[in-house]
């Protein structure tokens, strides 16, 4: 594939907080709920009332257990397309249905142009695109598109679906580019990390890590007073 | 990956008739007395073939009525070159076939720009895998040289298999060394690049994939029930006892077994066995390009180990 350089003047993305998320879904279903009723809909649901129902989404929520019993760990760990600062979905379209948007570098699917040959998600290290069973076009995250810039809404709502749901503020939303941004302030001071660094995508989303917060009183009974 | 059978007849049937055609203007270039007959059946064969591939990679798009918007892309998109490169080579092999049909003959300028096009679509099909750098079982040089070596011993073999069937024994009787040669090279590069397979170990971790640099990491829920398009496009779900069969078809039927036919021909002198080496070499193709779909490890298929 060719690499080449896309410069964009803003770049919009999430920052996920792996100490807070709860794992409750709300943003899965938000997300759901939005782009299947926008402009990136209607995401498909297949054998939805079956034994084995599936369906397009651009959100999942995973869960992890880190460490050894009983010193483990569980990590909550949303993932979604990471709109990647030099994507590899994008050069290997052959029709140019996929492509990352100058003004906010949000990495979107032209689902008229799309031929559905799924290429773009063999080449795509992380999953993130879904290829949707009815329309049979690629689908993926597009971080709100029809949401974050509609001056129609409140400026409060413009923000992603999943953002405005999540329960714990787990999820931030803003401009990595901007250094004074709430996301660029949490990367830098609360040690934000890309996915899968080794392939050098430069995802624009990033994770701040689960902190181990020591227990504020005594943990074994016989210390209490 | 799961292998698509839309590609895998592509990919097997098209490189075959590019090896043929290859071989067939190799041979006219070479000045083997080729009776014209000959050579437009050969290439009708060709045409065939490839309209079969045609259609067969139409079968694996959502969208075919869209497909010539595929062409737009060439700038970046190894895809959009060989949509560009393929209908070009089909047109030039339908045109060489035209020429002898309306007795220009064969012209050694328009068999060069053939020979030309089919080497410029193996690389378009080849890179298409061998670009995904995080796939590593395909990004290398292996995968260039397998599907041209393989599409030159298949194709090679089935002209050497036509000759005998239309009755010209010595061009099979020249043919069969190279078909024999080429088989046994294809077979060497494929048995090292399994062998690099089998030692590979991709970059990526759990620990990488999810930055969660604790040991051990173990999932505990993909985040669905049924599984999506993450389980069903990136994974085969066969066991390791089902590859393996995949395995032995492959050493078998691609290449051991088209091989020792081939040179029992040769030394019998018998080229009744040619045409049987063709038809045996037909499943070990298949298995061939199933298993290089097979055995590529996607780095996705880190965050889908366990649905809950």
């Amino acid at each position: 594939m060719t690499t080449k350089e896309i410069t964009v003047a803003k770049q919009l993305a999430l920052v996920i907080d792996l100490n807070v998320c709860v794992g409750c879904h709300a943003c899965v279903t938000s997300c759901k709920q939005w782009n299947t009723s926008g402009a990136a809909g209607p995401l498909a649901d297949v054998n939805a009332y079956g034994a084995s129902p599936t369906g397009t989404f651009f959100n999942r929520v995973q869960t992890y257990e880190a460490g050894t019993f009983p010193d483990t760990q569980t990590v909550h760990f949303p993932k979604s397309c990471l709109h990647c600062q030099d994507p590899p979905c994008v050069p290997v379209c052959p029709t140019g249905a996929s492509y990352k948007r100058k003004q906010d570098g949000i990495v979107l699917v032209d689902y008229d142009k799309c031929i559905g040959c799924k290429y773009c998600s063999w080449a795509c290290p992380y999953g993130a695109r879904e290829f949707d069973e009815q329309r049979k076009v690629m689908t993926k995250c597009t971080l709100c598109v029809d949401r974050i810039h509609d001056e129609q809404l409140p400026p409060e709502d413009r923000k992603p679906a999943c953002v405005k749901a999540c329960p714990t503020g787990a999820r931030l939303f803003g401009d990595v580019l901007d250094p004074q941004s709430e996301v660029s302030v949490a990367i830098r001071e609360r040690g934000g990390y890309p996915l899968m660094p080794e392939w050098q995508t430069r995802p624009a989303n990033q994770y701040l890590p689960r902190r181990i917060t020591p227990p504020a009183c005594p943990t074994d009974a016989k210390d209490w007073p | 990956m799961n292998p698509a059978w839309s590609v895998i007849v592509f990919t097997t049937v098209a490189g075959a008739a590019q090896g043929l055609v290859v071989t067939l203007a190799l041979s006219k270039l070479a000045g083997l007395p080729l009776a014209p007959g000959f050579v437009g059946g050969a290439l009708l064969v060709a045409l065939a073939m490839l309209l079969t591939g045609l259609v067969s990679s139409f079968l694996h798009l959502g969208h075919p009525l869209r497909a010539w918007r595929a062409v737009l892309g060439w700038r970046s998109s190894w895809l959009s070159r060989e949509v560009i490169v393929l209908p070009a080579f089909i047109g030039a092999v339908a045109l060489w076939w035209w020429m002898l049909y309306s007795g220009l003959g064969s012209s050694r300028w328009w068999m060069l720009a053939t020979i030309a096009l089919a080497a410029l679509l193996w690389l378009c099909t080849a890179m298409i895998y061998a670009c995904l750098r995080f796939i590593a079982e395909w990004a290398h040089p292996f995968t260039l040289m397998n599907y041209t070596l393989l599409g030159l011993a298949s194709g090679c073999t089935l002209l050497a298999a036509l000759a005998q069937w239309r009755d010209e024994l010595a061009t099979a009787q020249v043919l069969s060394p190279s078909a024999l040669a080429l088989t046994l090279v294809a077979w060497a590069i494929r048995s090292l690049s399994l062998r690099r397979n089998a030692g590979l170990k991709s970059l990526s971790t759990l620990q990488s994939a999810t930055g969660i640099q604790t040991q051990p990491l173990r999932q505990h829920s993909m985040g669905m029930s049924a599984g999506a398009f993450n389980t069903r496009e990136f994974m085969h779900g066969f066991g390791l006892a089902a590859l393996q069969r995949v395995h032995w078809a492959l050493h078998g039927l691609c290449f051991a077994a088209p091989a020792v036919l081939i040179g029992l021909s040769l030394a019998l002198s018998m080229p009744a066995l040619l045409p049987l080496a063709c038809l045996v070499q037909v499943p070990g193709l298949l298995a061939e390009r199933w298993l290089f779909f097979a055995q590529a490890r996607h780095p996705q298929n880190l965050y889908y180990q366990v649905v809950s």
